[in-house]
């Protein structure tokens, strides 16, 4: 065990996949001399090369459609956007080709690689730094989803997704980047598993990204007013593994799914769509989500309203045992 | 010709006239300066100073194998085109005219090159050993390709225009990072195929700024068949398009796509710029859609038959013809030889097609992942139950589709 901070995490996760195999490359924005604009990538470019790591020109769409290029030729490469909302320049390259390769190819080009996305608000940035894109990309089928909460995840995780041989869109909670935790000597988990970070008998909470210790946060307060809060870290966007979401609403009777990104149409709907399908007899309340608005993200005075915190967790525990 | 010829931003104060503007993009009916020829549309070998090196060794032997190339890939062409009118393929794609374009392209590139081509390169596919039964699927709409694109070194279809101009110069960078860049025997190349419209794609000037920033080793070939669909070319473009390469920082030269000889050469030049580290290089292969952008469309609303009849003057297989003829002495019953085996090549191509086989339910769930998760193997077993109950049971009653 060692404790290091979620960007140091992830740090030591690609170095550790670079020595692994000398196919894999780092490629994006600034991420080379300077080590990305949040350090994630910092040194790596020193250790391993600038044939590596690429500091590319600056051009998403540049980075997805050239990264599925040198994946035909048999490298992994390893994409980095700088910030969410950055993404949709290659928005088409990852649905239309990143995507798609494989099944066209009937399975001779696999397409293994990973784009990591910093996500989500709470750094007071300006538009287009905030977003929580996730659910765009769970809907893309030939993708796989993930998002990482804590240092130990970060780090295996990202190895994880760097050895798949499908396409994952990585998901890291930028506003955790700088928080502590310990990190494993292995790997703790398969990467596309959910799974449960607080046991409780009450009230079932499923949560992914950065609002996982907020909602830890919230069950250890719920606690102390005598509500057992059992919460659940999604970790696989797409595929979801809803088997410990089943089995806890079949013991609690009762679902909060919290999201920072906004409700219609998204990972949190999909969520409660299958839990009613699975659980429908298990169900004491409907399933609640507690997420960000169905409105652009807000100019950043106004983001403490949008996310949801502690407050608005407990309230939808609140509305889900009051039911 | 009194037209002028096309404009060059020289000064920077200077702006083209619409006379510039179309002159520079049509006014190469004759050739000109700017266009390189080795065979006229009229059947005669004239030399160029530049390229007509890279083509000295092509005599009457190789001439005559472009021949049967092109007669080959016309009659597969119209052979699909008939397919899909007679109802047997969802649409089809002609490349009617630019045989020469593809073959002289096609037949510059070694087998250790990579080729990306966009949805109509038939005559490249078949130059790189695809048979052509191998395209039927896409149109037919059993498979979306069924060749094997890194045994053959030719990437399947893309259909989204200018998508592959990154993936090419991304596997052109790797290509150099993996040291094939160079003097030594083992040198390898990449060409990426895309038409006049796609120039207008973010995706293809942003694979010409990366390929110009990692001097990748790609071969950029634009046929600019002057029709994007219904839209002409002077929509796209105020200077001609090979000129846009020296904005990005490498050469860019036009051909006459309707001349196999100069196509040929032209790439086999570009590709050794390449594979020696001189890349990327732009190619314009100026050539001419003679039939429809699909067989869904209807040129008829946007443009005059009396285009078509012009270019029918400089038909890319009619001047290869003539020159047998003429410089080579070859006699009727080699033309006679091509045109049988053509026809039984398409008869071939024919029965292939009517024989196809549906695919079966389990084919859309194959290959969507290296890992089926389990909720999309629930799916598909749910599914060929489903569709299996009908067989069994003759009844609608099924276990449900769709989600699990």
């Amino acid at each position: 065990m060692t404790t290091m901070t979620l960007a140091k995490a992830l740090n030591s996760g690609l170095r550790a996949a670079m020595e692994l195999d000398p196919k894999v490359l780092v490629m994006g924005e600034d991420v080379g001399k300077l080590g990305g604009v949040f350090r994630v990538t910092d040194g790596l470019a020193k250790d391993f090369g600038e044939q590596r790591v690429l500091d590319t020109p600056l051009s998403e769409s540049g980075i997805i459609g050239t990264a599925v290029g040198l994946a035909i030729r048999g490298f992994r490469p390893v994409c980095e956007i700088q910030f969410d909302g950055f993404v949709f320049p290659g928005y088409d390259q990852i649905v239309s080709q990143l995507a798609k390769v494989r099944f066209r190819s009937q399975g001779r080009v696999p397409m293994p690689v990973v784009v990591r996305i910093p996500f989500g608000g709470g750094i007071g940035a300006v538009e287009h730094h905030s977003e929580s894109p996730e659910s765009l990309f769970a809907h893309v089928a030939g993708l796989k989803v993930v998002a990482c909460s804590n240092p130990d995840d970060a780090h295996w995780m990202i190895r994880q997704a760097i050895a798949s041989d499908d396409p994952v869109i990585f998901f890291e909670p930028k506003r955790r980047y700088w928080e502590k935790g310990e990190v494993s000597e292995t790997e703790p988990a398969p990467l596309f598993s959910s799974r449960v970070v607080r046991s409780g008998a009450d009230v079932t909470v499923a949560c992914y990204g950065p609002l996982v210790k907020t909602c830890l946060e919230a069950a250890a307060a719920a606690e102390a007013e005598g509500t057992d809060v059992e919460v659940i870290d999604l970790r696989s966007l797409s595929p979801l593994d809803l088997g410990p979401v089943f089995s806890s609403v079949r013991r609690t009777g009762r679902l909060v799914v919290v999201s920072e990104a906004p409700s219609e149409a998204s990972v949190t709907s999909e969520v409660a769509a299958r839990v009613q399908e699975e659980c429908f007899h298990s169900l004491e309340a409907p399933v609640l989500r507690v997420t960000g608005f169905d409105t652009p993200y807000p100019p950043s005075k106004c983001e403490d309203d949008y996310l949801p915190d502690l407050d608005r967790v407990l309230d939808g525990v609140d509305r889900a045992l009051g039911w | 010709m009194s037209r002028p010829q096309s404009w060059v931003p020289t000064d920077p104060r200077s702006v083209p006239t619409r006379e510039h503007v179309l002159s520079g993009l049509h006014g190469t009916d004759e050739g000109g300066a700017e266009l390189v020829q080795l065979l006229t549309p009229e059947g005669q070998r004239v030399s160029d100073d530049r390229f007509g090196s890279w083509a000295a060794d092509v005599g009457r032997e190789e001439l005559q194998g472009f021949y049967r190339d092109m007669v080959l890939v016309r009659r597969i062409d119209r052979e699909g085109n008939a397919l899909q009118r007679q109802g047997q393929l969802g649409i089809w794609v002609p490349l009617l005219g630019q045989e020469a374009a593809q073959v002289g392209a096609g037949r510059a590139a070694t087998p250790r090159d990579m080729i990306f081509p966009s949805y109509r390169e038939h005559g490249v596919a078949w130059c790189r050993g695809i048979d052509p039964t191998d395209l039927l699927g896409i149109f037919r709409g059993t498979d979306h390709g069924s060749w094997d694109p890194i045994a053959a070194r030719f990437h399947l279809y893309t259909i989204v225009i200018g998508n592959q101009c990154l993936n090419a110069t991304g596997y052109a960078m790797g290509q150099k990072f993996e040291g094939k860049v160079g003097d030594g025997p083992d040198a390898e190349a990449t060409m990426c195929f895309f038409g006049d419209g796609a120039t207008s794609q973010g995706d293809v000037h942003e694979g010409f700024v990366w390929a110009a920033a990692y001097d990748a080793p790609v071969v950029f070939y634009c046929q600019n068949n002057q029709w994007a669909i219904s839209v002409p070319l002077e929509r796209q473009t105020r200077v001609p398009l090979f000129q846009r390469a020296r904005g990005y920082g490498f050469p860019g030269v036009r051909v006459d796509g309707n001349d196999v000889l100069a196509c040929l050469a032209v790439t086999r030049w570009a590709l050794e710029e390449c594979r020696t580290g001189n890349g990327p290089v732009l190619i314009e292969a100026f050539t001419y859609r003679m039939d429809a952008h699909t067989t869904s469309d209807d040129p008829s609303r946007y443009r005059l038959a009396d285009e078509l009849e012009l270019w029918k003057l400089k038909d890319p297989i009619e001047r290869v013809r003539v020159n047998l003829v003429r410089e080579h002495g070859v006699q009727q019953d080699f033309f006679d030889g091509v045109q049988a085996e053509s026809d039984e090549l398409a008869a071939r191509f024919r029965a292939f097609c009517l024989a196809m086989p549906d695919p079966g339910p389990d084919r859309m769930f194959s290959e969507v992942y290296a890992e089926l998760s389990p909720q999309l193997e629930a799916q598909k077993q749910a599914y060929l139950e489903y569709h299996a109950s009908f067989e069994t049971e003759g009844s609608l009653a099924g276990p449900r589709i769709g989600g699990v």
